[in-house]
Parts: structure tokens; sequence; C-alpha cells
């Protein structure tokens, strides 16, 4: 297993916006049995840094992602964002879940909008706060539309504005994208990333993706995890300048790389053989 | 700009064609069939369509079923009211704690069990055979379903819509109030139909049951050994016509339209 955390470094004056130690997570499976979805991982993460996980299915990327979130409590370890312990869910970490999770009573304007008024902001802030926001995601005509009324790639939008709206610190994502056609993925992918340029280093974005590229496009680094139980195998740097295109060459190297060390951990997976070796780390 | 108006009267002339043209077959032929074994049937216990009708027409005239029905109606909307805002506060207190939930929902499916009838003489002894007899049998006899029908709608509700409304900042009551609830609506209000379709069959067989003196409604138009075949069956007529209404005017419209907001209605 790699160390990812930062203590050991003198280059991080900042402390971590996110630090994450020896963190276990077991649950029970309906039939009783215990399993581990993850066995003591830990690693930082910087303010302002847009980091990707990325691992098979089943690798517990979405059961980090779930305890950063507050909705899940780690069996054991330590999680800190801004040097606290988390405490349940909140607004300043925004979820994007993978089902867009929108409210179908509610417009898409009061999907966008409930955060804001969950917060008590003044109703008059609130309505052009949601309005710049559907305006960011382009679904400024669909503002008093119902969610079953927009396509799919229209609703991760609308999620993606809703869990912006209330200006969150941390941008979660749990394979937000993973069930969108290709052209609708590209797009929202755009729009993550843009969102994240506009912020200039304000917002820590987390992201869970089993897809190699969408994790070069977007990431300053990449953990790439191991099968079940999930532990971190490699950690890739991406140094490309932004804004980046899937055809930019050193993204198109790292998707590479990275590919092949993931199809590598997918083998494992298959085969359910935790005794084979891990892929050897390169640098 | 008159073609335009010929045409969209044209659209909704066809649109209550297409609304009511199944149900009136429906009626027409029920009727039909009715006539048809009035006709062949010698003895007095099957009144032909026509003599319903005039009995109808005489109930009305003079003033026994606009009266009965009137009275009947205020003793069901007092029930139902009362049954509902009880039913529906239970289901909320059992939705949300837990030891509640289990040593109370066994008692109200026992009650949802027990036929509505069993508790009439069990009133009688109660409270004589009164007006709140009548509303205790109506309300005993509609409740639990609206109870039962609040539960399961509100833990019910999936965990992606409860899990994304605590990621937005709604946390205890908030989760109620902005997710929890609106989203058990559909639920809910399955659960007001059926509680009123409960609600009207108790009311009946109390009304009929329970003859209090001078008491005036439906039920006991059907409780008076009068012998008037015609006028019973005008009776259940009567009391078949409101039960649909109220069903197809209130409770299936304002379903439709939830569902119809919220994408889960397939239009044919």
């Amino acid at each position: 297993m790699i160390d990812v955390t930062a203590s050991e470094g003198g280059e991080h004056r900042v402390p971590p916006k996110i630090v994450v130690r020896d963190l276990v997570k077991t649950r029970r499976t309906a039939s009783g049995a215990v399993t581990t979805a993850l066995d003591g991982v830990s690693f930082d993460v910087r303010l302002g840094e847009f980091l990707c996980l990325l691992g098979p299915s089943g690798c517990g990327k979405t059961s980090i992602l779930n305890v950063l979130a507050g909705l899940d409590e780690p069996t054991s370890g330590e999680v800190l964002v801004d040097g606290r312990p988390i405490e349940g869910p909140g607004p300043e970490r925004a979820v994007l879940f993978q089902e867009p999770a929108l409210f179908p009573w509610l417009s898409v304007a009061g999907n966008v909008s409930l955060a804001l008024k969950l917060a008590g902001t003044p109703s008059a802030e609130r309505a052009s706060r949601t309005r710049i926001w559907l305006a960011n995601v382009g679904l400024s005509s669909f503002s008093d539309a119902q969610p079953h009324e927009l396509s799919a790639g229209m609703r991760q939008r609308a999620q993606l504005a809703r869990a912006l709206a209330s200006d969150p610190d941390v941008l979660l994502g749990d394979e937000p994208f993973g069930a969108l056609d290709a052209q609708a993925r590209e797009l929202l992918q755009d729009e993550v990333q843009r969102v994240w340029l506009d912020r200039g280093g304000r917002k820590t974005f987390v992201f869970a993706t089993h897809n190699v590229r969408e994790a070069a496009l977007l990431a300053d680094r990449v953990l790439v995890m191991s099968a079940a139980p999930g532990r971190f195998v490699e950690e890739v740097r991406i140094t490309a300048p932004r804004p980046r295109r899937l055809d930019d060459v050193l993204v198109a190297r790292v998707v590479s790389e990275a590919h092949e060390l993931l199809m590598h951990e997918v083998g494992r997976a298959t085969r359910a053989d935790p005794d084979l070796p891990v892929a050897e780390v390169s640098s | 700009m008159s073609a335009t108006v010929r045409e969209t009267s044209g659209v909704t002339t066809r649109r209550i064609a297409h609304e009511i043209g199944p149900p009136l077959a429906g009626i027409g032929g029920l009727i039909a069939v009715w006539a048809a074994i009035a006709a062949v049937t010698t003895t007095e216990g099957v009144p032909s369509p026509l003599e319903t009708w005039d009995a109808f027409v005489a109930g009305m005239a003079d003033g026994t079923i606009p009266e009965a029905t009137v009275k009947t109606l205020i003793r069901l909307v007092f029930s139902f009211v009362l049954a509902v805002v009880f039913g529906s506060m239970l289901g909320v207190g059992l939705a949300v704690n837990e030891f509640a939930r289990r040593s109370i929902r066994p008692l109200v499916v026992a009650l949802q069990i027990v036929p509505f009838v069993a508790w009439i003489p069990i009133a009688v002894i109660w409270f004589g055979a009164t007006e709140r007899a009548v509303v205790f049998v109506t309300i005993v006899g509609s409740f639990p379903s609206m109870t039962l029908a609040t539960m399961s709608a509100m833990r019910q509700v999936p965990p992606t819509l409860k899990r994304a409304g605590r990621t937005l900042g709604a946390d205890g009551w908030a989760l109620y109030r902005e997710v929890i609830v609106p989203a058990a609506v559909p639920g809910f209000l399955a659960g007001l139909q059926q509680a009123w379709g409960f609600a009207w069959k108790a009311l009946m067989a109390a009304e009929l049951i329970i003859a209090a003196a001078g008491a005036v409604g439906l039920g006991h138009l059907l409780g008076q050994e009068s012998g008037d075949v015609p006028g019973l069956v005008a009776v259940v007529a009567v009391i078949a016509v409101i039960g649909v209404l109220v069903d197809y005017l209130v409770f299936n419209r304002v379903d439709r339209r939830v569902r119809r907001r919220r994408g889960l209605l397939i239009e044919d």
C-alpha cells in the first residue's frame, strides 16, 4: 500500500482540507456476514484540490464518499474536515449522486434553491442565486419544469446546480456521470471542470469514478484503488494545463498508464483472488 | 377566428366523450341486463329499472331522499374528517417512532381486520342507539387504513431522496417538512381514498342497524321494513352514485394531478 498522506513533506504549509486516517468500513450483508469495504485507508486532500478516486466497482470509493459526506459513520479511523471530525451531512459538503435524486414534487428551480431555503437565505437572494446557477448549467429555460420532464443529462446538470447553489466548500461526486451517454457525460465533465476552475482553488472536489478518462480529465491527483477491500495502490499526479480536453497529449498518456493499472485491478476483482500481488508502483 | 373557436370546442366535446363515454356504456349495459332480469322474473323482489326510477322520483318529490342524503353527508363529513385527522396523526407517530410502531401497529392492523359491523353492538352498548354510536363505528371503520397508509407512505420514501435532503442541510424536522412529508403525499392520498370507501360503508351499515328514534339518513331508509322494494333499490343506487362520484371527482382527480406533476402517471 502506498502512503498518500501529506504528513511527511514540508511543502504543505496550509493544513489539508480533508484528512482521512486509517479509515475502516465494514458492513453486514443481508445474510449476516461481515464484509470489509475499506481496510484502513489514509489520504489527505488539499484545499482547492480536485481529487479522483479511481477503482473497479465495489472497491469502496462510494464508502469513502459516504463517510466524507457524513451519511455513513466510519467503523474505525479518523476523518477530519478543516481539522474537525465530521458530524453528519451538511450543505458545506455537497454531494452529486449517481442517480440525480431530484425531488419530483419541486420544479427544477425549487430543487436548486432548496439548500438556500434550508439555510434561511432571504427569498430575493435565493431567487437570484438560483437564476445564476440555472444559467451556469444551461437550464434557464427549464426553471419551471418538473424533473421528470428533463433528459438524464439535464437532470444531472440540475443536480450540479442544486449542489453548488449554496456555495459549498467541498463537492463530492459519487460516479455522478456513470449512467450517462458519452455525449452528455463529456458536457457534464466540461461543466464540472469549468465550475472548479471558476472558483480558482477555493473549492475542493473529490470524485469517485471507474472511468479512467474522466479521472485524467478532471483530477489534479488520482488515487487508484484496489479491488475490495479497498486500498490505494497508486497515486498519479496530473499536471496537464487546464482547461483540459480528452485529446490532450498529457491526458492521453495518463489515461493509457492508469488504464493498464485499473484493468489489472478489475481483473483481480472479477477473479476474486485477493492473494494475487498488486501492481508494481511506477513513478 | 371562428374556425379556431369551433375547432377548440370540437376538441373539448371529443375529450368529454372520451372521458364519460366508457362509464356511460357501463351503466347502460348494467341497466339493460337489469331490465332483462326483471322482465323474466315474476317475483316482486326484482323491480324493473323503470319502477326503481319512479320510486326515486317519488322519494325526491316527497323530500325523503334529499333530507336523508343531507343528514347522511353531514354525519359522513364529520366522521371522515375526525378519522383522517386522528388516523394520519397516529400514522405519522408510528412512522417516526420505532417503539410506537412496534407496539401499536399490530393493534391498528387488528382494528383494520375486524369487520366494522362487529363494532355496532359494542357501540350501541357504550353509546346507546345514538348519533354518537354511528359516528364511532364510522371512525373505527375508516381510521386504521388512514393510519397504515400514512405510516407506510412515510417509511417508503426512497433513501436516496432522504440522503440528498440531508446533504442539502435538511435535518430533524426540516427533513420531514421538506422531504419525507412531500414524498409521502401520493401514498397519503391513496390512504385517503381507501379510508373514504371504508367510512362510507361503515356509515351505511351503522345507519342501517342503529335505528335511533327519529334518526334520518340513507342507511335508515334501508332499515325501514316497509317492503317497498323499488324504494330500497333506489336508495341503494343513490348510495352507490354518491360513493362513486366523490371517489371520481375528488380523490381520483387530486391523485391524478399529483401523480402527473411528479411524472408518475403514464397518459394513454
